[in-house]
């Protein structure tokens, strides 16, 4: 490998001050640091040895965690394709295959796009490209409906990237989730390609089934606030003929139902969660704290129930929409979340119950973490406010005792 | 009144190379210096001496302008032979010639039962005109005691939990009525307690069991437990307009020398370790000592880094360079100046971490010993992991808060956040395992300074 080491130390005076790509300094640099970790020595004064640990390996962790979810999504929408268009003895093969063919260009743009605009800032404002959008990039994709237009996954990415992140000043500095920004923009902007019948991909080709109406079980459950039905049964009931069961509490778990890219699989973001605990990278705090309060909340709207929507059991919350995958993977993005351990707890129980009372009180906007996280991103920076105070306090009165 | 306190929050390095517990007679380094770089908060250093003078151990080589009772004294007695300055003629380092023999000033003596009888006045002023007061540092702040002041108590951490930590009952000892006598000393300093804290987790040394005059409290748990300022913040915390001193049991004891002896004694023994260093152990030298004969010949690589004190908090000296006034030990480093292909994603077992991420597998090896280098392994980049820090202050801090504060010069928030209960070496670690690799101690003296001088 030394023949690579020589050839960046050699173009790496045309970068360096007074080179004739001066400009370009940070673009040359991250991809030197990709390759080789630098050479840097501590300070003379302070710490002469450091953690092993750095924000590329950190980032790196976090798309580890989230490959179970982008491998069993792929693999969801092609079989949510054949299942649709009536071909359910489709191969395994031929699944993954439609799968890869919807899933790759989203992740390829994603990735391109939002690289492409971190590297012009990085140009613009001569600051080091920071290794967020790693993860940004991963995530975006994978709370996309399958069927995006590709166009929009660029716009929503720019969006994103400049307004909720480098407009603060980049990686750290921001305020709102940044994939989940590129998701609201797009759910603002272009209402009709991110609800409604979205979650299948079926192609311009085929023809979806008798009794397919490419309903998620949220919208089947808000629709029971009118019709009076029970959810569980109404939910059994959808896909008889077609695709058996596939509101099934045990089959939503596993995910093998319509939904984004990534998010229709509690199981892959329990394995995701694990990942994420275990290394220590992702706040078990958060993510027990937003599935307590939605589990609570669902609890708490069973004894008030009024409509079947709020009588239906509380463990369902869990497996449908997004909860599972915003709670691990949104919710926790430890720049946006509260970032004192006390607040992550009344952080997390706040995304919890707002989910559920969005879910079920607002059905203009069916899918409630989206909104729940982005709300208490806004007001993280306030629970911790309130948690440095008592801080403060207890030293203010230590003093006075 | 005597406390056990078990904390848990914090991280033992555990690095390659610990000193063999035995004391090396070798023949002396030729040179010894004086750092005015070891203390913080020496403004306007002003020479007593010049180039080719001789001195003895004791006699006054500098002192500061701003603080002019307090005079530094020279280690060992010999000639001057360099003044060693850096940028704008700052003074870096008074370099002695030592000679064969060791000529002492001589100072009042006194016996044990006379100390008692000792005002707090006489005891000041010899203890500042003989080179032992630099020992005393107060808090807040981190800086050479004000002789004018009354500290509200004294503490003392009798045991290091640093990385490669010279073993307080081996490089002590025999210094028990030294030790003793300086403790009755500090107690005439202070109307409040003289507290000396040691490891809950080992077995104590008798010169700290058996001491008399003093609060002893005990302590246990991972590193930062052994910091005074840990220590403090869970005894007696520094309020705002508190002002409490520090000691450490090598001061303590030449303090007692002083008044016992009627000498000021600089010797000390110190640990030559690091996992680059062929015979790691304990040697008898003295103040300042110059690290030239103990690493000549007694290292197995020599592209290294020197460290006078220890890895967290210590500072890179030269190879011929001299050890700080409060260091007891030199750590020797490889030097981490390296590039390492993928090194960023690489999973490793060579590497220490304090966390699991990807790849970081010494979670899995408790018990090993690391040859770290001094490679920063990362980029500095904004803050983004939290909580991180938490687990590594066992004080009721928020490090992030306080670093931020600090970094945006907000003098309410700094003080409100505990700005003076702390100093460098107690966020050393968060500085270790800070994953956007900021200069932690940096910011910490520079908070530090923005309160004091403004």
């Amino acid at each position: 490998m030394k023949f690579l080491r020589e050839a960046l130390d050699k173009v790496k005076p045309h970068f360096e001050k007074g080179g004739k790509w001066e400009k370009f300094y940070y673009i040359y640099e991250a991809h030197d640091t990709l390759l080789f970790a630098p050479n840097h020595t501590t300070n003379s004064k302070g710490v002469q040895i450091r953690d092993a640990m750095d924000m590329k390996r950190l980032m790196m962790t976090v798309i580890i965690a989230m490959i179970p979810c982008l491998l069993f999504g792929i693999y969801n929408v092609g079989y949510q394709h054949f299942m649709a268009i009536g071909q359910p003895e489709a191969g395994f093969g031929d699944m993954v295959l439609v799968g890869l063919i919807q899933v790759v260009p989203i992740l390829v743009v994603s990735y391109a796009v939002g690289l492409g605009t971190e590297f012009a800032f990085s140009v613009i404002r001569q600051h080091p490209i920071n290794e967020g959008f790693l993860v940004t990039g991963m995530l975006i994709p994978l709370v996309m409906p399958p069927d995006i237009p590709l166009w929009q996954v660029a716009l929503a990415t720019i969006f994103a990237v400049i307004i909720a992140k480098e407009a603060f000043g980049g990686t750290g500095m921001n305020i709102l989730n940044v994939a989940l920004t590129a998701r609201a923009f797009l759910y603002f902007a272009y209402p009709s390609q991110i609800s409604g019948d979205v979650w299948t991909y079926i192609g311009e080709a085929n023809k979806a089934v008798q009794g397919f109406t490419g309903a998620t079980p949220l919208a089947l459950g808000a629709e029971t606030v009118e019709s009076g039905k029970n959810v569980v049964a109404s939910l059994s009931a959808y896909g008889s003929g077609w695709s058996d069961g596939i509101y099934e509490f045990s089959n939503m778990f596993f995910g093998f139902m319509p939904g984004s890219i990534g998010e229709t699989s509690a199981l892959m973001c329990l394995i995701g969660a694990f990942i994420l605990i275990f290394t220590g990278v992702g706040s078990w705090k958060v993510m027990i704290s937003v599935v307590a309060g939605a589990f609570g909340m669902g609890l708490l709207l069973n004894g008030l129930a009024v409509n079947e929507f709020m009588a239906m059991p509380a463990h369902y919350h869990l497996v449908i929409g997004g909860l599972a995958f915003g709670t691990v993977y949104m919710a926790t993005d430890p720049v946006t979340a509260s970032q004192t351990e006390t607040g992550k707890w009344i952080y997390g129980l706040m995304i919890g119950m707002l989910t559920v009372v969005i879910r079920v009180f607002n059905p203009a906007y069916p899918e409630g973490i989206m909104l729940a996280i982005l709300f208490m991103n806004v007001f993280a920076p306030l629970i911790d406010h309130y948690v440095v105070i008592a801080n403060k306090k207890r030293r203010l009165q230590r003093a006075t005792v | 009144m005597s406390k056990f306190i078990k904390l848990k929050k914090g991280f033992d390095i555990n690095l390659a190379g610990k000193a063999e517990k035995k004391i090396v007679e070798v023949e002396q380094p030729e040179t010894f210096a004086y750092k005015p770089s070891s203390f913080h908060g020496i403004l306007r250093p002003k020479l007593k001496v010049k180039e080719g003078d001789t001195v003895k151990a004791g006699t006054p080589i500098l002192f500061d302008k701003k603080n002019d009772k307090v005079l530094h004294v020279a280690p060992v007695s010999g000639e001057i032979v360099e003044i060693r300055r850096g940028e704008k003629r700052k003074i870096l380092e008074v370099v002695i010639l030592a000679d064969k023999s060791i000529e002492y000033e001589t100072f009042d003596k006194y016996t044990v039962s006379d100390i008692n009888g000792l005002s707090r006045e006489n005891i000041v002023d010899q203890m500042l005109g003989s080179g032992v007061w630099p020992n005393l540092v107060q808090r807040p702040y981190g800086v050479i005691a004000d002789p004018s002041e009354t500290p509200k108590a004294i503490f003392i951490s009798a045991f290091d939990t640093h990385p490669l930590a010279p073993d307080y009952s081996l490089i002590f000892k025999g210094q028990d009525q030294y030790f003793q006598a300086g403790i009755d000393i500090l107690k005439k300093l202070t109307p409040g307690a003289v507290h000396v804290n040691v490891n809950g987790d080992a077995e104590v040394s008798p010169m700290f069991a058996h001491a008399k005059n003093i609060e002893l409290n005990k302590f246990s748990g991972p590193h930062p437990v052994g910091n005074v300022g840990v220590q403090i913040h869970h005894l007696d915390p520094i309020n705002k307009g508190d002002v409490v001193w520090t000691v450490n049991p090598y001061g303590v004891i030449q303090i007692g020398k002083l008044f016992l002896e009627g000498k000021y004694d600089a010797s000390r023994v110190i640990a030559v370790a690091g996992s680059e260093v062929k015979n790691p152990q304990y040697y008898k030298t003295f103040t300042g000592a110059s690290i030239k004969r103990f690493v000549e010949g007694n290292l197995s690589n020599d592209h290294v880094r020197f460290v006078s004190g220890n890895a967290l908090t210590g500072s890179k000296i030269a190879a011929d360079g001299h050890l700080g006034f409060h260091d007891s030990l030199l750590t020797v480093l490889p030097e981490g100046d390296q590039y390492e292909l993928f090194g960023w994603i690489k999973p490793t077992t060579q590497k220490l971490s304090f966390q699991r991420a990807f790849g970081l597998l010494s979670f899995l090896f408790p018990k090993k010993e690391y040859a770290l280098d001094t490679n920063v392994k990362g980029e500095p980049r904004a803050f983004v992991q939290t909580g991180v820090f938490e687990k590594v202050t066992p004080m009721d801090v928020l490090p992030t808060y306080l670093l931020k504060a600090i970094l945006a010069e907000d003098f309410d928030d700094m003080e409100a956040l505990g700005i003076y209960e702390i100093i460098e070496e107690d966020l050393a670690l968060c500085e270790f395992v800070d994953v956007s690799k900021h200069d932690v101690q940096d910011i910490v003296r520079e908070g530090l300074n923005l309160m004091r001088y403004s």
